[in-house]
């Protein structure tokens, strides 16, 4: 199949596949009981700070956002106009909104729903990049076909085919599915739909490398199908660069659907997400400037936690760095 | 290099047909119509000769064909015709807005140049912030300025615009006083006082565009210049007596622009993308505001034309990129 020089090494291309380095000496190398790769993996994501600090406030908002609603109890809707515009205070932490609505039970079912997006649109993304990037490595004749579709894809003007989708099913899917979750899939679809590119690339060329591989050769001389080949062999040695794209791609997502909600396409206006409350807020700008700064802190922080997650991640799942 | 250049051109107009056909599908299933504004008191079949005016109500691949046919040979004779004189395009139809009634290209015409003066501006102090940033951090990798460069260029991946945008309106806005916060798109610039105000009613804009830019070149920037840092030919340069100056600022930055031009020219489109939103924080009236109000309006040809012009700069930064590097890498042309 190949027509390689089998006498030189295979570095460099090598996607986290590799055991521990000899470089710990030949009797350390025997005495030391077999670690899993994931073992080391996480032993090089312990040593990066910011992705350590990145994902435990990742962690604690998520947490905060689903769980937070069973401490805090009250509801994001409910109107109590005689406590309206207040400021910070012991039974309201974050103040109320102009209807006299509970900003932190505000933040944390915008936070839901806003992580919730994020989250779903990056699986949607993850998944269809994946597909379309193992496809295009290892089938030969789909490779074209389907490059070009990505870079079809890569050029379309995003943002504004984002908002022309908003636009245009909006009233369907509402009608389907109910105002809420109607725009929830639109919104999931939409991202997902618009964000693959990126990931179908790099698994891609991964694959290409991947397929030219011994164990590869091996694998197909026992008679194994593609099928299996792609789930035994292929995937769970792609699994690093997917995972990385997939921290990115909640960033991304989140950043979209606030941006949709802040253009006014997004969600209905009852309906909190950070997006949106940042949006309301800026109507206030004048009066109450601290408004848009909690939903606006909470999207950046999310972000910044998600890309320093995302960092660290790429750096411990690269058998190159690790060890460093 | 010729050839390089007339096949990459080649490839774009099918590129560019297929994009205009998403568009153009994509916005034939709009539940918009244009009639929901006329009394009920129109009887119908005038309204059907209003719709048939309007250019709907034919079949689908004709009206594509129409479409195709102003934008890409009408609408260039009006501009022929604005420039020498001439009169190509007497009595042609040209795209109307719905909106309005006035032809579509003369509203973006009217709109384009606030944004290009926005994010033109903002592009540039990014580039000629980010490069030096990038240089010096590559440089002394690690050092304190190093890992501070890296902290701010997250920050600036991390917080969106219309964040960013908001939080500069309170602080220098609202509390200090110093800007507005509305851009003023009347204000025509003939004297000194005026040209001051212009200038302070861009910076916050470009301060909010120029960090995102900044950003993302200062870090390509960086991991351009360490890779090279570390070639051979970089021991060669110092190994033969060169200083250190002629080695990082000459033979070290040349290699190293090769990948940062052609990034540089490919962000451009994304960052009239990204401008819909600082256009619409700070009340812009350039393109991105006018895509926003003309959705909002179910403006369905402006729309149309309005996504077409953002996918068409995509299209041809794309090829000044793929033609930049090939200028720029001999080991790119492969003629």
């Amino acid at each position: 199949m190949t027509d390689r020089e089998p006498l030189i090494p295979d570095e460099g291309l090598a996607p986290a596949s590799g055991a521990l380095p000899g470089a710990a000496g030949p009797l350390k190398e025997f005495t030391a009981p077999p670690r899993s790769q994931w073992l080391n993996v996480w032993d090089q994501f312990k040593h990066h700070k910011g992705a350590m600090a990145g994902g435990i406030i990742f962690l604690a908002i998520v947490v905060l956002v689903f769980l937070g609603p069973l401490v805090w109890t009250i509801d994001p809707t409910h109107i109590d106009i005689r406590a309206r515009n207040q400021g910070l205070s012991l039974a309201h932490p974050f103040g109320t909104d102009q209807l006299g609505r509970d900003t932190l039970a505000r933040m944390m079912a915008g936070g839901r729903t806003s992580v919730a997006v994020g989250i779903a649109a990056m699986l949607l993304a993850l998944f269809l990049g994946s597909l379309v990037g193992v496809a295009a490595g290892y089938f030969r004749r789909l490779d074209d076909l389907l490059m070009r579709l990505t870079d079809l894809f890569l050029a379309l003007p995003l943002l504004p085919l984002l908002l022309v989708m908003m636009l245009l099913f909006r009233e369907p899917l509402s009608a389907t599915f109910g105002p809420e979750q109607g725009i929830f899939i639109l919104i999931v679809c939409a991202i997902g739909i618009t964000s693959w590119m990126p990931t179908a690339r790099i698994v891609r060329g991964d694959v290409l490398a991947l397929k030219e591989r011994e164990f590869i050769l091996a694998a197909r001389s026992i008679g194994t199908t593609n099928w299996m080949m792609i789930a035994r062999h292929i995937l769970p040695n792609v699994l690093s660069p997917i995972m990385v794209s997939a921290t990115l791609g909640i960033a991304n997502a989140i950043i979209t659907e606030s941006a949709l909600s802040f253009l006014g396409l997004g969600f209905p206006p009852d309906f909190p997400t950070w997006g949106r409350l940042l949006f309301d807020a800026t109507d206030y700008l004048q009066q109450y400037p601290e408004r848009v700064f909690w939903p606006g802190m909470a999207i950046s922080l999310t972000v910044l936690s998600v890309n320093y997650l995302g960092d660290g991640l790429r750096d411990a799942l690269d058998p190159r760095i690790r060890g460093r | 290099m010729f050839t390089f250049t007339i096949r990459r051109l080649v490839l774009a107009v099918p590129t560019l047909l297929f994009i205009s056909l998403v568009i153009f599908l994509l916005l034939e299933l709009a539940p918009g119509d244009p009639m929901a504004q006329v009394p009920l008191t129109v009887p119908p079949e005038v309204k059907q000769k209003m719709r048939e005016a309007l250019g709907l109500g034919e079949p689908l691949p004709i009206r594509y064909w129409k479409w195709i046919v102003q934008f890409f040979w009408i609408e260039p004779q009006v501009l022929i015709d604005h420039y020498f004189g001439t009169s190509f395009s007497a009595g042609d139809l040209r795209v109307i807005s719905w909106q309005t009634r006035s032809p579509v290209m003369d509203i973006v015409i009217q709109r384009i140049p606030q944004t290009l003066w926005v994010v033109g501006t903002a592009y540039v102090v990014a580039t000629l912030i980010a490069i030096p940033i990038g240089i010096y951090s590559a440089y002394r990798q690690y050092s304190w300025f190093d890992q501070a460069g890296t902290f701010i260029s997250m920050i600036g991946f991390s917080v969106p615009p219309f964040f960013s945008g908001v939080l500069v309106i309170v602080i220098f806005s609202v509390q200090l006083g110093w800007f507005p916060s509305i851009y003023d798109t009347t204000l025509v610039v003939d004297s000194w006082s005026s040209f001051v105000q212009q200038l302070k009613q861009m910076i916050m804009p470009v301060m909010v565009l120029a960090l995102q830019i900044t950003a993302q070149t200062s870090r390509f920037m960086r991991a351009s210049m360490l890779d090279n840092l570390n070639q051979d030919y970089v021991r060669t340069a110092r190994a033969k007596g060169l200083g250190e100056y002629t080695v990082v600022m000459v033979h070290v930055l040349r290699n190293s622009m090769i990948p940062v031009v052609t990034v540089i020219a490919l962000g451009v489109p994304s960052i009239f993308g990204g401008a819909i939103i600082t256009e619409q924080v700070f009340k812009v009236n350039g393109i991105g505001q006018l895509l926003i109000g003309a959705l909002q309006a179910n403006d369905l040809p402006m729309v149309q034309t309005l996504t077409f012009i953002f996918a068409a700069l995509i299209v041809i930064f794309n090829l000044i990129a793929d033609v930049l590097y090939g200028i720029l890498d001999p080991r790119i042309r492969y003629d």
